[in-house]
């Protein structure tokens, strides 16, 4: 790859490290308040990895920007400016209920799967190799929440209804996961997966799995924003809390 | 369900003599009590009492850190704190499993710890005010809750004692990121080490507190002690502590917010000031800076989660029936 290219995966690994993050955040934001004692174990462990991944892919921007990929991932979680994030709007929507949560990251998981799978086939051997591993870990989060989606689609009617508003509410901002990411468009072939085709595979999936699990992905409404420079009104409020403490010293080693 | 009163207790103990001094032999013999074994009415509710109070004092503890996880300032930093606070709703399973195993339901327990019938441990009604907090709770208060539970991994109950094992060996990875965190920020920037010196100066005491009353005032240790359950005393356990954190500490340019700690050489121990027992006490019946919130918050998820654990059930008995 030429330099420009390298340039324009970076920017394309930084903004999944980014949805990767950001999501890590929000399910970590269940610590110690989920509806039982194993979810908070559980939860934890998928904001673990989630964020794990994030430093994996923050590292391999770095390796390819020629900049230090110890100091790299810090710097970007912790000292740029929330307007420069480039996750989805999908990823930065509050917690909400245990319904908005689970089907947030079962839709983002089912979709991890495909873009993973086609990363793992890359010419560039260190994004395939990356992606093979985070793949295997991705699995067991979609399986863990394709469990509690169908439990909660066919649970009572309480739980159905909350998971219908759910997937209702994350619809259009889950249709985000399609648009080309940032960088995509200047890659040649076989680098990275084309996301216009990855999301067309995850629509057929998803509308498959939630109609056995009683729920009915909304028709063609209004798409939410996809333009990842764009961000929801949560973000700034998100990014200040995260690098609250960070910010109190910026020279400091914490 | 949770202790009996001292006349109740010695006519239980007279009902069946034999099988007291058969169990009773069987501890001195240094044997573990397992699940289905004959055991006194007492001890059963006294583990039952300091198992399920301690499961809680893990659920309850994952709220003053689990506070800090989105704002944890590196992130080596966030991914530990994650993975201890995931440790401790771990360490409330296990020990939840090992209650059950006398007979009280999580049902039960949680409804007890909601509805202020069972306590957990004190220290987790104080806030955690600033980042450097996590440090002091990991090497004060996990470094106290290790001592304690070391004894307890020898205690005479075979699923508590095993409980225990795995626990401390947790608590001491635990332990130590509190204490490297400490000792690195009370050598790092002059924020860090105020945060530091800060947050051991408002943690000293509260932990000491964790230890319990003074031996004269602990109505339980008589007979904890005589069924090898614990094995050392509150006060004990307590000069242990001081004797190993406060020359470490003070190694680190910290200073301890007690006037009259000194080295004693007659006794090779640290002797420390008087405690605060009033606000032990205060603490302990409900009254401390943060009990009202830690209860709403356990409450508060209880409450939400109700919907989803009525689906769990529902879900779970349509396909029996199929």
């Amino acid at each position: 790859m030429n330099a420009k290219q390298k340039a324009a995966l970076a920017e394309y690994l930084i903004a999944l490290a980014d949805d990767e993050l950001i999501l890590g955040h929000r399910n970590s934001e269940w610590t110690g308040h989920a509806p039982i004692l194993e979810e908070d174990i559980a939860f934890a462990n998928l904001a673990l990895d989630e964020i794990g991944h994030a430093r994996l892919w923050y590292e391999l921007a770095a390796d390819l920007l020629g900049v230090d990929r110890a100091r790299f991932p810090d710097q970007q979680v912790f000292f740029r400016p929330a307007a420069d994030f480039r996750s989805l709007q999908l990823v930065e929507l509050p917690k909400g209920d245990w319904a908005f949560s689970m089907l947030r990251q079962y839709l983002f998981d089912a979709f991890e799967q495909h873009r993973l799978t086609g990363l793992s086939e890359s010419s560039h051997m260190p994004l395939a190799e990356i992606a093979v591993r985070v793949r295997n870990e991705e699995l067991y989060h979609l399986r863990h929440t394709r469990a509690w989606v169908t439990r909660l689609g066919l649970g009572t009617e309480e739980s159905q209804a909350r998971m219908q508003a759910a997937l209702n509410a994350l619809c259009p901002y889950a249709r985000g996961l399609g648009a080309a990411l940032p960088g995509e468009a200047d890659l040649p072939l076989g680098i990275v997966p084309e996301s216009a085709a990855l999301y067309a595979a995850w629509l057929d999936e998803v509308s498959a799995f939630l109609a056995e699990a009683g729920l009915k992905l909304p028709g063609e409404t209004a798409l939410a924003e996809t333009e990842r420079r764009a961000h929801s009104e949560h973000m700034a409020a998100l990014i200040a809390e995260m690098q609250e403490v960070a910010r109190l010293d910026p020279e400091a080693e914490w | 369900m949770y202790g009996a009163d001292v006349e109740q207790i010695a006519i239980e103990l007279s009902e069946e003599p034999e099988k007291l001094a058969d169990f009773e032999a069987r501890i001195a013999r240094g044997e573990k009590i397992e699940p289905g074994d004959w055991m006194p009415a007492e001890y059963r509710r006294q583990l039952i009492r300091m198992i399920s109070q301690h499961a809680h004092s893990e659920v309850v503890g994952m709220l003053p850190e689990g506070a800090w996880i989105t704002r944890a300032p590196s992130l080596r930093r966030k991914l530990i704190l994650i993975a201890k606070v995931q440790d401790e709703a771990g360490h409330g399973q296990y020990l939840y499993h090992a209650a059950e195993t006398l007979g009280a339901t999580r049902e039960e327990m949680l409804e007890a710890l909601l509805s202020g019938k069972a306590k957990y441990s004190s220290i987790f009604n104080y806030h955690t005010t600033t980042w450097a907090d996590n440090g002091a709770i990991g090497w004060l208060v996990d470094g106290a809750a290790i001592l304690n539970q070391t004894m307890l991994a020898r205690c005479s109950y075979g699923p508590y004692s095993r409980a225990m094992v795995r626990i401390c060996m947790e608590e001491n990875f635990h332990r130590k990121q509190g204490q490297e965190m400490i000792i690195r920020y009370s050598q790092g920037t002059p924020t860090q080490r105020a945060m530091v010196q800060d947050a051991i100066t408002r943690w000293w005491w509260p932990t000491l507190m964790m230890f319990g009353p003074h031996d004269a005032d602990s109505p339980n240790s008589g007979l904890l002690i005589r069924w090898g359950i614990k094995t050392r005393t509150n006060d004990q356990l307590r000069q242990e502590f001081v004797n190993q954190l406060a020359p470490d500490l003070q190694a680190c340019g910290i200073s301890i917010p007690d006037p009259d700690l000194r080295y004693d050489e007659a006794s090779g121990n640290w002797l420390f000031g008087v405690i605060d027992w009033d606000e032990f006490w205060r603490v302990i019946k409900g009254d401390g800076p943060a009990n009202a919130e830690r209860m709403a918050a356990r409450q508060q998820a209880h409450d939400d989660g109700r919907w989803v654990r009525e689906a769990l059930s529902a879900y779970a008995a349509k396909n029996q029936i199929q």
